[in-house]
């Protein structure tokens, strides 16, 4: 019993001796059970941006699943992310609604003006873009989103005038 | 925790109620104005306006007038939606600003504002919701309650005859009777495949095992679907009580309902019903005062579309990599965590409790000899109406692109549509005329799938599109198997070097041969399924891939490499409305001249052909 309150002491102090208070958080919700490993990575995911290697470590030490596996995991999943998003994580929709409506135009001026492809982060650190697949916004086709903000009915002029006004910035 | 008859008390007052919401006539002073929360909507603002009018109401001192929101009513082109009920009054894309003079002339003046009516196709006024013709040949039974009840109040579900059919089932029937009509109802799986439900049921509850699972399939990875999502943000609690009900029937007491991560107001949406059924005694142990017990929990998908494939799914569930198991055994024998196990998807479900409540009879009435029931589509792409249909099995696609789908926009051509996404095909003009059912579908080189039916106007390039469905695949491929792993990306490769100019006859024949071998050979529907679109556009398209690999010409001009803008000098008059339009300024030209394209600044997107009021422009 002990032995674990040290072990809980210990994971949940970052190296810089700060104490995590997500990671806290996150591992007292859970039980150490290998099912919830996919529910936990969403967490982290979503409060990280991405999964940093340190937590993948900190993870298999709770659930005691290999690291590899853990990776193995994180690598399938199109929603987990090894590297962190832009300030502005651009997704557009490639789903079939959205291309027969013409997104894959949105992309590539996206691509074009950003100078970057799929799932890559621009060296500023501002803009990241990704494909994603079906938002479920049929009815607006096509649509690309800005951190989670829907820009429905899109056309590259439009996105031409949101990308100035965040560059601006 | 609530006995059955502090239940039914609820349901009969609040039936009461909630009377004006399905009777026009309805005497009442009350009025409801219901504002459409499902994801179409509410990326267009619905929650500000639920918001605004309650503001506003209350600014107003207005008592009897509520504000509700509610699931999708279908016609998603057409969003954000108000309803004002009992009179039925349908506004169409209603914006904040708007609310002010809906309350004002509506509710105080009691007149109705014109400016915000819907209009049909046809360019007539409408009124009200049964006048569109978007809604004539719908028949909404797995969409029952979307847009007429509050998704997050369990108390409206159960007005509406909720929870209903799993107290019949408690009470009066044994788990072989439960089993026995759906069997007799014929309602066949809505995933995709069509297994028939009831012998699914059957095969489950008689597998050996102490321990019995039931899972419910909301992992919607078909592009351009949302019928499950909708289902699930308008109406969670008939997922929830169909979801007990397999329990009761096959022997299990734990379920589980896999979701997309990606949708995360229906998840929000099933966790309040869960946590509202808990706290009502209807999830939990002794279920009614009966010795059945059952818990659901959520578990969240995270974006992998192979994970739809039922025993990915459970690897899934068990927090591995997404990769399918082989089969036999089915998930029935061995499923999660090596225990029997009842998979179906939301749609499937979401019939459940009509059929226990209505009978198999009436169930089994509906529909096509070996199709029973009916089917939704998430209707999308080039169609004027887009959003979610329940129709009739045996409907032809003529009524569900042209009767409720409204045509194709812009007096464009029908060209073809696609259903079953990535693993169905396309279905050409000759077969518009066919039946909507699992046989009939698969009979012309399709299948029925998830629901997805994307329609494709005369501008789309078929070949673009069989290539845009194989990278889809190749992204998708979970990698387990070496046909789908690797002939997937062969068969696109040589679908790029054709949209590229740079293929050959040869490669027509190539696609073929792989496509037979993958079909063969992969572990599970995903591969197998892979080729499917390549296959069917190659049957019903081949003069345009033989255009393709012989000419290097792309008649939709989508192929960028391979095509090449121009404009015809004879017919150009010089307005300069298409240099305008151009994004990257790549026309020359001024004042009256004729206009000319410079080749090496044009990205080829086709924005100045659609805004030529003469035609002039082509390839």
């Amino acid at each position: 019993m002990d032995e674990n309150k040290e072990l809980k002491e210990k994971r949940y102090t970052c190296k810089c001796g700060k104490k995590d208070e997500f990671l806290t958080k996150l591992f007292d919700t859970y039980l150490p059970i290998k099912d919830n490993l996919i529910q936990m990575l969403n967490e982290v995911q979503e409060h990280y941006g991405y999964v940093p290697k340190d937590v993948q470590m900190e993870l298999s030490e709770f659930l005691k699943v290999p690291v590899a596996e853990i990776y193995g995991v994180v690598t399938f999943y199109s929603r987990f992310t090894l590297k962190p998003k832009g300030k502005y994580s651009i997704s557009v929709c490639l789903g079939t609604a959205c291309f027969v409506k013409g997104s894959q135009k949105i992309m590539d001026r996206l691509k074009e003006r950003l100078k970057i492809d799929e799932g890559e982060t621009t060296k500023d650190g501002k803009f990241s873009i990704e494909a994603q697949r079906c938002v479920g916004a049929c009815g607006l086709a096509p649509v690309f989103t800005i951190n989670g903000k829907v820009y429905g009915k899109a056309t590259v002029k439009m996105l031409d005038e949101v990308l100035d006004k965040l560059e601006q910035e | 925790m609530k006995t059955i008859e502090e239940i039914c008390k609820i349901r009969e007052d609040k039936r009461k109620e909630l009377d004006l919401r399905v009777n026009t006539q309805s005497d009442t002073r009350e009025k409801h104005i219901l504002v459409c929360h499902g994801t179409g909507c509410t990326s267009s603002e619905s929650p500000k306006i639920l918001e605004n009018f309650r503001k506003i109401l209350k600014e107003k001192n207005i008592e009897n007038v509520r504000v509700i929101m509610t699931g999708c009513f279908g016609l998603c082109a057409k969003g954000p939606i108000v309803i004002i009920r009992p009179e039925d009054t349908f506004y169409a894309m209603v914006k904040p600003e708007d609310c002010e003079e809906i309350i004002n002339t509506h509710i105080i003046e009691g007149k109705r504002v014109d400016r915000l009516l819907c209009k049909d196709i046809d360019g007539k006024i409408v009124q009200s919701l049964d006048e569109l013709n978007f809604y004539k040949k719908q028949k909404r039974i797995a969409l029952k309650n979307c847009g007429v009840i509050n998704p997050e109040d369990i108390d409206e579900y159960i007005a509406f005859d909720g929870y209903k059919a799993l107290e019949k089932v408690l009470k009066d029937m044994t788990p072989d009777e439960v089993i026995d009509e759906i069997k007799k109802s014929g309602l066949r799986g809505r995933g995709g495949a069509g297994f028939p439900t009831g012998n699914k049921w059957e095969l489950t509850k008689a597998a050996v095992g102490e321990q019995k699972y039931v899972v419910c399939n909301a992992d919607e990875g078909d592009p351009g679907a949302f019928m499950d999502r909708s289902i699930l943000e308008g109406d969670p609690h008939s997922v929830l009580e169909s979801m007990i009900i397999a329990g009761y029937a096959i022997g299990a007491d734990k379920g589980y309902i896999y979701v997309r991560a990606e949708y995360p107001i229906a998840v929000h949406r099933f966790q309040i019903a869960i946590d509202e059924a808990r706290e009502y005694g209807i999830l939990g142990k002794n279920i009614f005062g009966s010795s059945m017990s059952f818990d659901v929990e959520i578990r969240l998908g995270a974006g992998a579309f192979v994970c739809g494939e039922e025993t990915a799914l459970l690897e899934s569930i068990e927090g591995k990599r997404g990769q399918p198991r082989v089969k036999p055994p089915y998930p029935a024998q061995c499923g999660l965590w090596g225990k029997p196990t009842l998979i179906n998807n939301v749609e499937t479900f979401a019939n459940i409790t009509r059929i226990i409540l209505n009978g198999a009879e009436w169930y089994s009435s509906i529909g096509t000899e070996k199709s029973k029931g009916t089917k939704v589509f998430a209707l999308g792409g080039n169609v004027n109406n887009i959003g979610l249909v329940e129709v009739p099995m045996g409907t032809t696609l003529r009524e569900i692109v042209y009767d409720i789908g409204g045509g194709i926009p812009n007096r464009r051509e029908f060209k073809a549509a696609q259903t079953g996404g990535p693993s169905g095909g396309c279905i050409p003009k000759e077969h518009l005329d066919t039946p909507i059912d699992y046989e009939s579908l698969k009979e012309i080189g399709s299948m029925m799938g998830s629901g997805g039916m994307i329609i494709m106007d005369d501008t789309k390039c078929m070949v673009s599109l069989a290539k845009f469905y194989l990278e889809f695949t190749v992204s998708e491929s979970c990698g387990k198997c070496t046909p789908c792993r690797i002939g997937t990306k062969r068969m696109l490769e040589i679908l790029q070097k054709l949209c590229d100019g740079k293929g050959e006859e040869m490669d027509i024949y190539r696609l073929e041969k792989l496509a037979l071998n993958i079909q063969r050979a992969s572990i599970c529907g995903l591969g197998q399924s892979a080729p499917n679109p390549v296959i069917s556009a190659m049957k019903y398209f081949r003069e345009e891939f033989k255009e393709h690999a012989i000419d290097k010409t792309c008649r939709t001009l989508e192929c960028k490499a391979i095509s090449k803008i121009i404009i015809n000098e004879e017919k150009c008059k010089g307005c300069g409305l298409c240099q305008r339009a151009c994004p990257v300024n790549a026309i020359e030209g001024k004042d009256r001249e004729k206009r000319v394209i410079n080749q090496d600044k044009c990205i080829k997107c086709g924005t100045c052909l659609t805004n030529c009021p003469f035609k002039a422009i082509g390839n």
